[in-house]
């Protein structure tokens, strides 16, 4: 029998007033604004918008407020957000080459043109909570100095001229986009490299440190990574050229891995690239780990059976409004669903039993 | 119509979309009134997917999206000017399409003055400064005396 059932309108109605008042919190605390959160959450605020997909800090740090500082949650109000735009175009590959870099580092090579630049980090800090920040106001001086303006030459550069990494040669095909197309298996790389780039942080960082420690190892050197400032230029069609149509951040790392050649190809370094939005180290080494533990199969390496290695497994499980929304819908009414279930857990029960009584009277 | 050269109008174009919040408007506003004009097409929010490449050389793949703001119009003397600008910004990118028109008349030469230089110099205080406190946590290795003579 299905019995409809109405009701609980009145319930939401009020959790959800509620919600808002236990979001704003104690009234005689000062309400935390967009500006605040933009300026001094920065890192919050670039992780929901590379999860988000959508560069926009203002948004970014508006969906933070909203969700109370669930960054999961401000994720999905960013998605949701973006469906909503019109898509004006693509813009040209951004040219990192060319980033004004505030931050520049390389394991690899200590000497090297450009330096080593370490840029607002927490590396080499003692990580021992700093009460002053508790008692209120500081004002720091940041020291500083002539900025000599030079290029900035990618590491896989230099090894690439003398040909002992993988060339990555320039293409102008049009990529594959997952928020017009369903991912769909088996992913080329640009592809992996665009779900990556939007996965979850924890997510990746897992998949990464799991290649780390033995499940498809790939030996990774942080050849380098960059932080800084970007242009993002468009062509116009009404213009009929192109111009820049804004700045973004991103952080940008490049791995150098272990390679003992092919048939088909000499002894060389082969390349893992992680580029997400925002400073965002960590989430940008743990993507350019798994891109390249996935690239197994072009480069000819054998396949361990490591989660690392399973493209399905990996770009599947990353994206975590997916998960997330699959996860939480388990606790939304099943009532019908639950009502068979009991119904046939009785029935069987009932049979179980009425063998067992004869059996028992024997 | 004057001649205007593409690079030139490429390179204020490009200014104005990244400048700061509110700072292309304010300075507008305080240069010149606001010309009779049509739109051709009202401001309106969008989004840019942004591309990088594989390997920063590679083939290209989508990034994610970005925020742009854009609109049209055309001065009640003719001159069509095109508004684009980073971000959710209805007020900039009006003024950029204006700035972009008028600077296709006799105007140009005071827009220039007073409202795109001092623009480029906001935005050039801004950039040298990072770079300043950038170059300033540059690692300047030394090797330390060894103790073998």
């Amino acid at each position: 029998m299905y019995v409809a059932v109405k009701g609980g309108e009145r319930a939401i109605e009020n959790a959800h007033a509620w919600l808002a008042e236990e979001r704003r919190g104690d009234t005689s605390v000062e309400e935390l604004s967009i500006a605040q959160i933009r300026e001094q959450l920065k890192l919050a605020v670039n992780r929901v918008m590379a999860e988000g997909s959508l560069y926009d800090p203002d948004l970014a740090a508006l969906a933070i407020k909203q969700a109370r500082g669930d960054l999961i949650e401000a994720i999905f109000l960013i998605r949701a957000y973006r469906t909503t735009l019109p898509r004006f175009g693509s813009s040209n590959p951004i040219e990192t080459s060319e980033m004004d870099c505030e931050r520049r580092i390389s394991a690899t090579f200590k000497d090297l043109p450009g330096g080593q630049v370490l840029g607002p980090t927490f590396d080499y800090t003692h990580r021992l909570l700093d009460f002053k920040l508790a008692a209120d106001g500081e004002t720091i001086e940041v020291p500083e100095r002539d900025a000599v303006p030079e290029t900035v030459p990618h590491v896989t550069e230099f090894l690439n001229k003398e040909g002992l990494i993988q060339d990555e040669a320039a293409s102008e095909d049009t990529p594959p986009d997952l928020t017009r197309e369903p991912l769909e298996l088996p992913a080329d790389r640009a592809l992996r490299l665009q779900s990556l780039a939007r996965a979850d942080e924890g997510f990746t960082l897992g998949m990464a440190y799991s290649t780390q420690r033995g499940y498809g190892r790939t030996h990774a050197f942080v050849g380098e990574l960059r932080i800084g400032a970007v242009s993002v230029e468009m062509d116009i069609p009404e213009l009929g050229f192109a111009i820049d149509l804004g700045e973004i951040t991103v952080t940008e790392c490049e791995t150098v891995n272990q390679f003992t050649g092919s048939k088909t190809e000499p002894p060389q370094f082969t390349r893992g690239y992680g580029l997400v939005f925002g400073q965002s180290e960590r989430k940008s080494i743990s993507m350019s780990l798994v891109d390249r533990a996935l690239r197994w199969e072009e480069l000819g390496e054998d396949n361990v059976g490591a989660p690392a290695q399973d493209a399905e497994f990996v770009l599947y499980h990353g994206d975590n409004i997916q998960a997330t929304g699959f996860l939480e819908h388990i606790k939304l009414p099943h009532y019908v669903d639950f009502q068979s279930e009991l119904e046939l857990i009785r029935k069987l029960r009932r049979e179980a039993m009425e063998r067992a009584v004869p059996e028992a009277a024997e | 119509m004057q001649e205007i050269q593409q690079k030139e109008r490429k390179a204020w174009l490009s200014l104005m979309a990244t400048s700061p919040d509110g700072a292309l408007t304010k300075l507008f506003a305080q240069t010149a009134e606001t010309p009779a004009f049509d739109w051709l097409r009202p401001p309106e929010i969008g989004s840019v997917m942004v591309r990088g490449r594989t390997g920063a050389t590679g083939a290209p793949f989508n990034l994610g999206e970005m925020t742009v703001t854009r609109c049209s119009l055309k001065l009640s003397t003719g001159e069509v000017g095109h508004g684009y600008v980073q971000g959710r910004r209805k007020e900039d990118a009006e003024s950029a399409a204006l700035v972009d028109a008028l600077m296709q008349t006799e105007a140009a030469t005071e827009l220039q003055a007073a409202v795109l230089s001092p623009l480029s110099q906001q935005v050039a205080d801004t950039k040298s400064a990072r770079a300043r406190k950038a170059a300033s946590t540059k690692v300047d290795f030394f090797t330390m005396a060894r103790g073998e003579d």
